[in-house]
């Protein structure tokens, strides 16, 4: 117990805490359990793609190509209902999740059978998944009159006072909570990402851990993808335009380790919460959103002072007398 | 540093002439832990002062703390007799102290010439490198250490030795008057051990300081003046070499005497576990025949870059061969990945320590379940309980002391996490377990205790491949030994066949068919 009270996730949470109260002192009705759910949905996208990007940072690798595989999801999504209006949801959520996860594969199979880079990988995917929006759309934009109602109202029904979008982030962390913890894959990505010669010699295939990793968070941009345009009502080719930096920096300030094979999911959660209060506090106190840029900037800088401090090696154990100590 | 070649060789100094360098009562301490403890360190010029102790004593922290990379707590270093204080390495080799490194520590992605003059390139009146001066002076230098190299060649084409003659290049073109050269042996082979003591000598007689840092007492008593024993950070003795003998060393840097060294086995061995048939890789390895038994210890010997390490990690799939089959109990298999290895009952200890090194973030019994998550999960879930319950069996074999099973591996000392490895292993439930250079660069106390475990292990009924470059190893633990040179099975020696002549003629191929 007093080792989680000093871990840097309890850190977080009394941070998010203290940002709270001291919002609350200002506006006491952004606390209200109305408003905490609705900050919470909108914080939804951002924990989804989030949870996704936390298990590629853990195999040592980075997905720029987030938010453009939400747009071209989105997209396609939304000219898919506009041109056949009857095409059910169910149908829409599957292909939302192949679409995306099929992008996630084809940064993976870079990464893992062509030895490409990661960040080159997908910061060159990022502008093809992007220019393809432009290429199927022409650059028009699918607005709210033409697609269904069923199509828009999916992530806004309402199950015992949340809407259907915030129960899919309640349902993926809890999915990500159990995956890591509970099966060889998710160990595997803390193997991948902590010691990758190990993990080779120890039977794990850290290039399939790496697509798999990818793949996993193609597909949770893809479902975002459906649920941005389908609550947002409008699909255009710049929607979710510099998302990827707030899902990395969500990640890092939850402090999972750039480095690889280190963080949790709590973390993930909290970080993106972190950002979601803030951006969504800063206007009802009338402070600009300008700000808030300034706000996430120092909060990745702090967390990943933090992680480096904490990192630090404690010299070695050479003396005898020292062991046990230490 | 402006480069003198024209400096004449210092005439060679008697052993009673003032140490050049002196280090007294270094302490250096990292938090909670105390690294060196009052150190003393005499180095005199013309003369090799070998520095011995097993892993721990101190010798990095010594090196680190010459070369500037650490500033001592307290104590005084004098130069010349003269106090010094080096705040940066750049401080440290503008005195002229240098060092060659073990794992040599230059640029890979840099020219011969542009490695030996880095931080010190010669510049034009405009302040811009002067390329043509400086591939002249490379030239001058590596031909005056009889280096047949190109300075304009990329580092990461050369070898390790040949690394290392850039490392002395670099170490004459500042014209040091000290250099530490840090285990240089350790990954060379015997004809480059040869070439490299002629360049010890040549700066001896040059009447540079040598500071020299071996695990091998063959080398020390070959090449040494002086000596110097460091022991959980303190200077424990220091005289002539020509006053000492092995035992004595030996001695000093354990605290007690080391007289019996291979532990004694019962040769159990029993039936085939595994027979390589006709294995082959392109640029490799070819013609590779050999079985295992139940029980045995079958050593492979060779020259560095015979084609061992590659051979055994074909037989663990990271690599595939061009032809050959492996049968295991009577049955052919194929290992196409590490993990097919693994299934099958072979399991692989690399050389490199770092990469074999446990998980650092993963608690303890995460990284000894890791290859064996398939036994201790079902229907695609791990089960914790399961996973303990092996860990605590085998940590506990191995006499694993940690508070915790779910506490970091990283806040285990480094023989505890050696520990956690070797359980990994076992967990596995391996038929065969290959070693590759399992005690290169630790102490002889952990090298006995690597090898009391190793004869352990053959009792239990394993099958292990050790694969060595140390004779005595080989001698002292193999019931028989495959002996390799460039890429073919030089021999094959069992019982009386296996000596330390027929050893070395075999690797180096002496007398074998042209």
């Amino acid at each position: 117990m007093t080792s989680f009270l000093r871990s840097r996730e309890a850190i977080l949470a009394a941070a998010i805490l203290a940002l709270l109260v001291l919002i609350s002192s200002r506006f006491p009705a952004f606390v209200e359990p109305g408003n905490l759910a609705r900050v919470f949905t909108d914080t939804s996208p951002l924990i989804l793609l989030a949870l996704g990007q936390t298990v590629v940072i853990l195999t040592r690798c980075i997905d720029l190509s987030v938010a453009a595989n939400l747009a071209l999801t989105g997209m396609v999504c939304a000219m898919l209902n506009a041109a056949y209006p009857g095409v059910p949801v169910a149908v829409i959520l599957i292909l939302a999740l192949g679409m995306g996860a099929v992008m996630g594969m084809i940064n993976g199979l870079m990464v893992w059978k062509l030895k490409i880079p990661p960040i080159v990988v997908t910061l060159g995917t990022m502008t093809i998944y992007r220019g393809l929006i432009f290429v199927l759309s022409g650059g028009a934009w699918v607005n709210a009159h033409e697609m269904s109602a069923a199509f828009t109202g999916f992530p806004r029904v309402d199950i015992l006072g949340l809407p259907v979008l915030a129960w899919i982030a309640i349902l993926v962390t809890g999915l990500f909570f159990l995956g890591i913890a509970r099966t060889p894959l998710g160990r595997a990505f803390y193997a991948v990402g902590g010691n990758p010669h190990a993990a080779v010699y120890t039977g794990i295939d850290v290039g399939r851990t790496q697509f798999m990793a990818f793949t996993i968070s193609g597909m949770l941009a893809g479902l975002t993808g459906y649920l941005w345009v389908a609550r947002y009502s409008v699909a255009y080719v710049d929607i979710a335009g510099g998302f990827e930096l707030e899902v990395v920096a969500a990640c890092v300030i939850g402090g999972i380790s750039i480095a690889g094979g280190a963080g949790t999911i709590l973390g993930t959660l909290l970080g993106a919460l972190f950002l979601g209060i803030v951006k969504n506090a800063l206007p009802v106190v009338d402070i600009s959103p300008f700000w808030q840029l300034a706000i996430s900037g120092t909060a990745i800088i702090v967390a990943v002072a933090f992680n480096s401090r904490s990192g630090r090696s404690k010299g070695r154990i050479i003396l005898k007398r020292a062991e046990g100590h230490a | 540093m402006q480069v003198s070649l024209t400096t004449p060789p210092v005439a060679h100094v008697t052993a009673d002439a003032a140490p050049v360098l002196r280090l007294e009562g270094i302490t250096k301490t990292f938090p909670g832990v105390k690294a060196l403890d009052g150190v003393t360190l005499e180095l005199y010029p013309g003369q090799v002062t070998a520095l011995v102790g097993e892993n721990g004593a101190g010798k990095s922290t010594i090196v680190k703390t010459l070369t500037g990379i650490y500033q001592p707590d307290g104590g005084t270093i004098s130069l010349g007799g003269a106090p010094v204080h080096f705040a940066t390495a750049q401080d440290a080799t503008a005195a002229g102290i240098t060092a060659i490194h073990q794992e040599t520590v230059l640029f890979d992605e840099l020219s011969v010439a542009e490695n030996i003059f880095i931080g010190h390139a010669p510049r034009t009146r405009f302040g811009l490198i002067d390329w043509p001066k400086m591939r002249r002076d490379a030239q001058e230098i590596l031909s005056r250490i009889d280096a047949d190299l190109d300075p304009d060649m990329p580092l990461r084409e050369l070898g390790i030795a040949s690394k290392h003659l850039v490392a002395i290049a670099r170490a004459l073109s500042v014209d040091a008057r000290v250099v530490i050269m840090d285990e240089p042996t350790a990954a060379l082979s015997h004809k480059e051990i040869e070439e490299l003591y002629e360049l010890v000598e040549r700066m001896r007689a040059e009447g540079r300081a040598i500071l020299f840092i071996s695990h091998k007492f063959d080398e020390i008593f070959r090449i040494a003046d002086r000596y110097t024993v460091f022991r959980d950070g303190q200077h424990v003795g220091s005289g002539l070499i020509s006053e000492v003998d092995e035992a004595e060393l030996v001695r000093l840097m354990v605290g007690r005497s080391v007289d019996q060294i291979f532990p004694q086995r019962a040769h159990n061995i029993g039936d085939e576990v595994l027979k390589v048939v006709g294995y082959a890789h392109p640029t490799e390895f070819d013609e590779i025949n050999f079985t295992l038994r139940r029980g045995e210890i079958l050593g492979f010997y060779g020259l560095v870059g015979a084609g061992r390490s590659e051979l055994m990690q074909a037989l663990f799939g990271v690599t595939k061969p061009s032809k050959g089959a492996v049968r295991i109990d009577g049955q052919v298999r194929v290992i196409r990945s590490p993990a097919e290895a693994v299934e099958n009952g072979i399991v692989y200890v690399p050389e490199d320590r770092g990469r074999q090194g446990a998980v650092i973030g993963l608690p303890i019994f995460q990284n000894v379940t890791l290859p064996s998550l398939a036994q201790t999960s079902r229907h695609g879930f791990l089960r914790l309980s399961e996973e303990f319950a092996l860990a605590r069996e085998y940590t506990e074999r191995l006499d694993l002391r940690a508070a915790a099973l779910d506490q970091d591996v990283g806040t285990l000392s480094g023989g505890n996490q050696q520990k956690v490895v070797i359980a990994k292993w076992l967990a596995t439930k391996p038929k065969v377990i290959i070693l590759d250079e399992p005690t290169k660069g630790i102490d002889i106390g952990s090298k006995a205790a690597v090898h009391g475990f190793m004869a352990e292990l053959a009792a239990q009924g394993l099958s292990v491949i050790m694969v060595s470059s140390e004779i005595p190893e080989v001698l002292g633990m193999s019931d028989r030994v495959i002996v390799m040179r460039e890429g073919l099975i030089a021999a094959e020696l069992e019982g009386e066949a296996l000596t330390p002549e027929n050893l070395v003629r075999h690797a180096a191929g002496i007398g074998a068919r042209p």
